[in-house]
């Protein structure tokens, strides 16, 4: 069961398919399976955990009123390295998850050189051969694969201390911890923006594991393609000829009908 | 001794002349001087360390040396420490050093700490830790030039020598002074203590023929109020790695104090950026989507 329907390049364990299903609504695809998003939000959660205590020791000035919502500032302390253990688990069975479809490419390349374009939302619709993840999103993927290294490894340090790895080390690694955590925490916004408010549609992916087919020919085409063999330019030049169709439809009807009940 | 300076009369109402007594109060911080010279490693200073801060004493290691153990520890706070030194002539010395806190100015361990309170440095320059504040991160101990601050993993929190602030306080020397049988270990004023230590450094280059004799009490801290005087000035290293040119770690310094800061607002910006994004571009929706009001499109608004 490792690759199931059609364009599907993530794994699906029996296990979590009993533990949970994946309704595919007419007119939608199946974007993500229970197993993914079970990761996804497990990380999820850790990540904010692991943020808000890193918080309280990041920057005690500002934020050590973080503290006491985790038991004190030496409970923060003692928790913030099971919360990161826990992030890096789980986003390193993600990383396994996801190491196909985040492959680099040179689409990728030359997404990443028109990015200026995308921020200004000039073009409606994604590059025609955007797959599942556009350039973006596999920048952010990789980024935070190096970062959960980055993190892993000076954490340790960290947490066995000068007396196990030396001053030296610790103060590196206290460094390196700190960027790494800025990175992902300047990431983390575009990707909560873009699963929301940004491009609307997007975050039921990561819930009910299902988008719009809309949503596929738009944001992610070569994908639409992929899943349901149709041109991701022809489908939508089919629902906007639907659309008027429908509409023109409606107009003779309720010009035929008088002032009537037309409108529905 | 904050009372003292605290409590001294500033201004008297209807009085003559000056206030009696002002400018009596000297200054205000405190100084250990060890003379390594007349140290005889006698460990008295230790046990009286022991005695007065009640450490539980726990079985140690021999290192074959005249050494108590090899490190100060979490519950051992004063350690004398020994080496052999072969000089250039081939003759023999035996360095003896007493080591704990050097109650940095510029405290290393206090740059590092995250928690609020853990470690307080007083005006008389003691730098103490609040144990009821250590959340047991360890960050103090790679702040440290000294290797000083050790770890409870019982209690999870940091331990050290507190200069028996609470015996100073009261106006009493710590207890390792008052135990020392020799006269090595020395306790006054900070000015006092260098006075006192480099006429001991003159003398020892003068009359005992220690060309390098000299007084430790490094800038790079800041200086310290646990201050040597050396046969051999030069070579700090030689008494047991004792650091030449002792400093905090970057991270604890320019990093802590201002790129901290500044990466969190730069990391902010992602979410000032968003919010712009959202508010000068709008949305990307999916296509088709409904189209912009069709009377007058609002002015500015670009077609999909």
């Amino acid at each position: 069961m490792a690759t199931s329907v059609g364009g599907m390049q993530e794994k699906e364990p029996q296990f979590f398919n009993k533990l949970g299903r994946t309704t595919v609504h007419e007119g939608e695809l199946q974007r993500h399976s229970v197993y993914t998003r079970f990761l996804h939000w497990a990380y999820g959660i850790f990540f904010f955990l692991a943020l808000l205590t890193g918080f309280a020791i990041y920057l005690p000035f500002l934020f050590r009123w973080f503290a006491p919502a985790f038991g004190g500032p030496a409970n923060t302390r003692m928790l913030h390295p099971w919360f990161g253990l826990g992030f890096v688990f789980f986003f390193g069975l993600q990383a396994i998850n996801w190491w196909g479809p985040m492959k680099w490419t040179d689409t990728d390349s030359r997404w990443i050189k028109h990015l200026p374009e995308f921020l200004r939302s000039a073009e409606s619709l994604e590059p025609e051969e955007v797959g599942m993840y556009n350039g973006g999103q596999k920048l952010q993927f990789w980024e935070i694969v190096v970062g959960s290294i980055v993190y892993l490894i000076t954490g340790i340090v960290m947490w066995a201390g000068a007396r196990t790895f030396g001053a030296m080390l610790v103060a590196i690694s206290y460094i390196l911890h700190d960027i790494s955590a800025l990175i992902m925490l300047f990431g983390i916004f575009f990707h909560l923006y873009q699963a929301t408010f940004g491009q609307p549609g997007t975050i039921q992916a990561m819930t009910r594991g299902t988008v719009s087919e809309a949503w596929a020919w738009t944001h992610a085409p070569a994908w639409f393609r992929q899943m349901t063999g149709r041109d991701p330019r022809q489908a939508l030049e089919q629902e906007r000829k639907r659309r008027a169709d429908r509409e023109r439809a409606i107009e003779q009807l309720s010009r035929g009908a008088g002032q009537g009940g037309g409108k529905t | 001794m904050s009372d003292r300076k605290t409590l001294q009369t500033e201004q008297i109402s209807g009085h003559p002349g000056p206030v009696p007594g002002m400018g009596m109060q000297r200054d205000l911080e405190v100084c250990k001087l060890i003379d390594t010279t007349t140290c005889i490693g006698c460990k008295a200073c230790e046990v009286a360390c022991v005695e007065w801060n009640d450490l539980p004493f726990q079985p140690t290691t021999f290192d074959n040396t005249y050494q108590t153990m090899p490190e100060t520890n979490w519950n051992y706070w004063n350690l004398i420490k020994f080496r052999e030194h072969v000089r250039d002539d081939g003759t023999l010395m035996w360095l003896m050093r007493k080591d704990q806190c050097m109650h940095c100015a510029d405290p290393g361990c206090l740059a590092a700490c995250p928690a609020d309170g853990a470690i307080v440095k007083y005006a008389n320059g003691i730098v103490d830790f609040q144990q009821e504040n250590c959340i047991g991160c360890e960050f103090c101990i790679s702040g440290c030039p000294f290797n000083i601050p050790k770890f409870n993993p019982a209690t999870k929190k940091v331990y050290k020598c507190t200069l028996c602030s609470d015996r100073v306080g009261q106006g009493l020397e710590p207890a390792c002074i008052k135990a020392c049988p020799t006269g090595c270990l020395h306790f006054g004023t900070k000015e006092d203590m260098k006075l006192l230590a480099e006429r001991r450094a003159k003398q020892l280059r003068d009359v005992s023929g220690f060309k390098d004799a000299g007084v430790y009490d490094p800038e790079s801290v800041g200086g310290t109020h646990v201050i040597y005087v050396l046969h051999d000035a030069q070579n700090p290293e030689l008494y047991a790695g004792l650091p030449k040119d002792p400093s905090i770690p970057f991270a604890y310094k320019a990093w802590k104090s201002i790129f901290k800061p500044l990466g969190l607002i730069a990391a902010t910006l992602g979410f000032v950026g968003v919010v712009f994004h959202y508010v000068f571009e709008g949305p990307k929706r999916e296509q088709p989507e409904v189209p912009p009001r069709r009377p007058e499109p609002p002015a500015g608004r670009r077609e999909a």
